[in-house]
């Protein structure tokens, strides 16, 4: 196991090297850059412009460009400085990711606390209204863009006034005792996190339910039914603890997705995650930042698919891993 | 596609066969019968048939022109259609009464319970070019001029929302089938191609797949935009977001189909192909290609509506199709506003409900097509 960790692991390298490498040339490849348009600012000196430009050494070839940023990465993690917000980058987008991790976390929560039970439920119910209800409902979720969920969310919320429809924290976040603020944080979060954590719903829900009725028809389960046991016991002691196994190894994929998810929900939101700061960066051509977050959200999403297959490892003895 | 070599005509049985007990069919019509009985999928087509019909008429069936402004009319709000008169007498055409603004801050408009303004088919407006070609001025429905009509209200420019959402569709809904078709190309190409040969060439292209599914979607595709400048005008920026779109999607077709080569290479029909000393190229185009279709076409139904929502995000995010052309996304966007979105809720759901509903419909089509063309479905019949 050890072997084939440290193996997944040495070949994520190249992978984020050539991530690198493409974010770069995307960026190298837009038109004109941040001092550029500070440039056309008449506030500002002509001189300060051109020293910033040899700070970050943009007056040389492109391929140097990149095999400094990429030094200073690996050697100090160093991420670059940001131009339109003067911080390190990495300083910058730290506290961003933090932000989305906990959004996608909670999101995650969301989905599996939803879609195991109903996926059970349909399943124990097979083709009774309850089925159909859920499976037609799974169908409208999938169809509906987090745009539309998110900006719906926000007119019910605006209109009952029960959630806070933007932002992480309320003004007065400082001065709440430390139970406070997490119960202030999770009020914050509760809408953001359901509409990250409905897109994936209805696709584990359907599998919750395809692996139950495969299990229902086992052997094992004839057997607890045929020495009376009851029902309950049957499904929930037997059946579900099997049928759940699959799923788990989902939860890795589903947390590189969520990332992406997040992104629309940040901005409804307001909730100062990593995708707000790459469109913000996008916009000011704040070369570092984009570069920085992509790579950054790569990372989770590449992690996450690592975690999935190392569960996977683990939870099915069928699989080798040497 | 469809076409199949009579099997055994080198060797025509001596006596006449016996009578079938049902006429041979064309795999269309196989998949006709199975495709009719999914009634979600039926909808599904119907209705994106109507959409997409709609937005080839659109100047026809817009009553008012994109960026025609009402300065009397900001943030109308959808005009009730009425079938029976004050007098209690019903009408064969509906009738709508004329609005007037009430508390200009707020936006509020009473309807004159004392006029009645008929709608009127064909009548006379903008003059416009269908088509692009023929000049035409007639639209489906509309009012007596001066008087204005807004079934679905207006924007905050008074701009009407049906109009801008028919004429908003030839952006969206042609970005879904124009980019499915581009990536969709390439996709099936490389993925032949890599499983094909092999070797180098399938390394490279494998590898590559992999970089650009290993960038979270919205972040390469804000990242891709990038590489365009922002103020581009509208028509670049439509290309600009097929480009975008088509360079990512094809990587997860791309390497399925590969994996369905490598399978389908080793069959002997390819074999025999080979043997007779066919070109790789027209083998891979010929022979192979053509097995993966009815994959192809489902993978395909099933993925337009992403392109559709790239479409969507981009011009919400600001950085899509700009203004005044009309998208559904930069629609949306007009209900991006705390203000908008309590008190001009139509902003949000004009725009919203068409998404939805085309979404849907793709979705609907999709599945009852994997339905219809999966060949270990048991003819005549469809399992519980």
């Amino acid at each position: 196991m050890r072997t084939y960790i440290l193996r997944r692991l040495l070949q994520l390298l190249p992978l984020l090297l050539g991530i690198s490498a493409l974010t770069f040339l995307l960026i190298w490849l837009a038109p004109g850059d941040f001092l550029s348009m500070m440039a056309e600012n008449p506030q500002i000196q002509p001189e300060t412009i051109e020293a910033m430009r040899r700070k970050f050494g943009l007056d040389r070839p492109w391929y140097l460009q990149y095999l400094l940023y990429l030094k200073n990465v690996f050697l100090h993690l160093d991420f670059g400085e940001s131009f339109s917000r003067h911080q390190p980058v990495f300083h910058v987008l730290r506290n961003a990711l933090g932000n989305t991790l906990i959004l996608a976390v909670a999101a995650a929560c969301v989905t599996w606390m939803l879609a195991i039970p109903l996926g059970v439920w349909a399943a124990v119910r097979q083709y009774s209204w309850v089925d159909k209800t859920l499976s037609f409902l799974s169908f409208a979720w999938l169809s509906t863009p987090e745009v539309l969920s998110g900006l719906l969310l926000v007119f019910l919320a605006a209109k009952t006034g029960w959630f806070p429809v933007s932002g992480m924290r309320t003004l007065d976040w400082e001065m709440l005792g430390p139970l406070d603020k997490a119960l202030d944080l999770l009020h914050h979060l509760v809408l953001p996190a359901f509409v990250v954590g409905l897109i994936p719903l209805a696709g584990r829900m359907r599998q919750m339910r395809g692996n139950l009725l495969d299990v229902l028809r086992l052997e094992y389960v004839t057997t607890a039914r045929a020495k009376g046991l009851d029902e309950r016991t049957v499904i929930f002691k037997h059946a579900v603890r099997n049928a759940i196994n699959p799923l788990i190894t989902l939860f890795g994929f589903t947390l590189g997705s969520l990332v992406s998810g997040a992104f629309i929900a940040e901005i409804i939101f307001a909730w100062p995650g990593l995708g707000r700061i790459t469109i913000e960066a996008i916009i000011t051509q704040d070369q570092y930042l984009v570069m920085g977050s992509v790579l950054m959200a790569s990372v989770v999403l590449v992690l996450g698919n690592l975690i999935a297959d190392f569960l996977l490892a683990w939870a099915d003895p069928r699989i080798t891993y040497d | 596609m469809t076409e199949h070599a009579a099997p055994g005509a080198a060797a025509p049985p001596p006596a006449a066969p016996e009578p079938l007990a049902r006429p041979p069919q064309s795999p269309w019509t196989l998949f006709w019968r199975q495709f009719r009985k999914s009634q979600l999928a039926m909808a599904g087509g119907a209705l994106l048939a109507a959409f997409y019909a709609v937005m080839v008429v659109a100047p026809f069936v817009a009553p008012y022109s994109f960026e025609e402004m009402d300065r009397q009319r900001f943030f109308h709000p959808p005009q009730r259609l009425h079938w029976v008169e004050p007098g209690g007498r019903w009408r064969l055409t509906p009738y709508v009464h004329p609005t007037r603004l009430e508390d200009p801050a707020e936006f509020r408009y009473v309807e004159d319970r004392g006029r009645v303004l008929p709608l009127r088919f064909f009548v006379r407006g903008a003059a416009y070019r269908l088509f692009g070609v023929i000049p035409w001025d007639r639209h489906l429905f509309g009012v007596e001029a001066p008087e204005r009509v807004n079934l679905l209200g207006t924007d905050s420019f008074g701009r009407d929302e049906l109009s801008r959402l028919v004429y908003g569709a030839q952006i969206s809904l042609t970005v879904g089938l124009v980019g499915m078709t581009i990536s969709f190309t390439i996709g099936l190409l490389l993925g032949g191609v890599a499983g094909y040969f092999g070797g180098i060439v399938d390394t490279l292209l494998m590898r590559f797949s992999e970089l650009l599914l290993s960038i979270p979607g919205l972040y390469l595709i804000i990242a891709l935009r990038g590489v365009f400048p922002m103020d581009l005008p509208s028509q670049q920026v439509y290309l600009a977001i097929i480009v975008i779109l088509s360079f990512i999607g094809w990587a997860g077709l791309a390497r399925i189909v590969r994996g369905m080569v490598l399978s389908l290479r080793k069959q002997e029909y390819v074999l025999a192909a080979e043997a007779l000393g066919m070109g790789r190229m027209r083998i891979i185009a010929r022979h192979i290609l053509p097995n993966t279709m009815s994959f192809v076409i489902v993978a395909a139904t099933l993925t337009i509506p992403a392109y559709i929502l790239g479409e969507v995000v981009l011009s919400f995010l600001g950085a899509g199709v700009q203004e005044p052309s009309p998208s559904w996304g930069n629609m949306l966007q007009q209900a991006r506003t705390l203000r908008a979105l309590t008190s001009f809720p139509w902003l949000l759901f004009t725009p919203g409900l068409a998404i939805f509903l085309t979404v849907l419909a793709f979705n609907f089509l999709g599945d009852g097509l994997r339905d219809a063309l999966d060949p270990r479905k048991v003819l005549g019949g469809r399992e519980g």
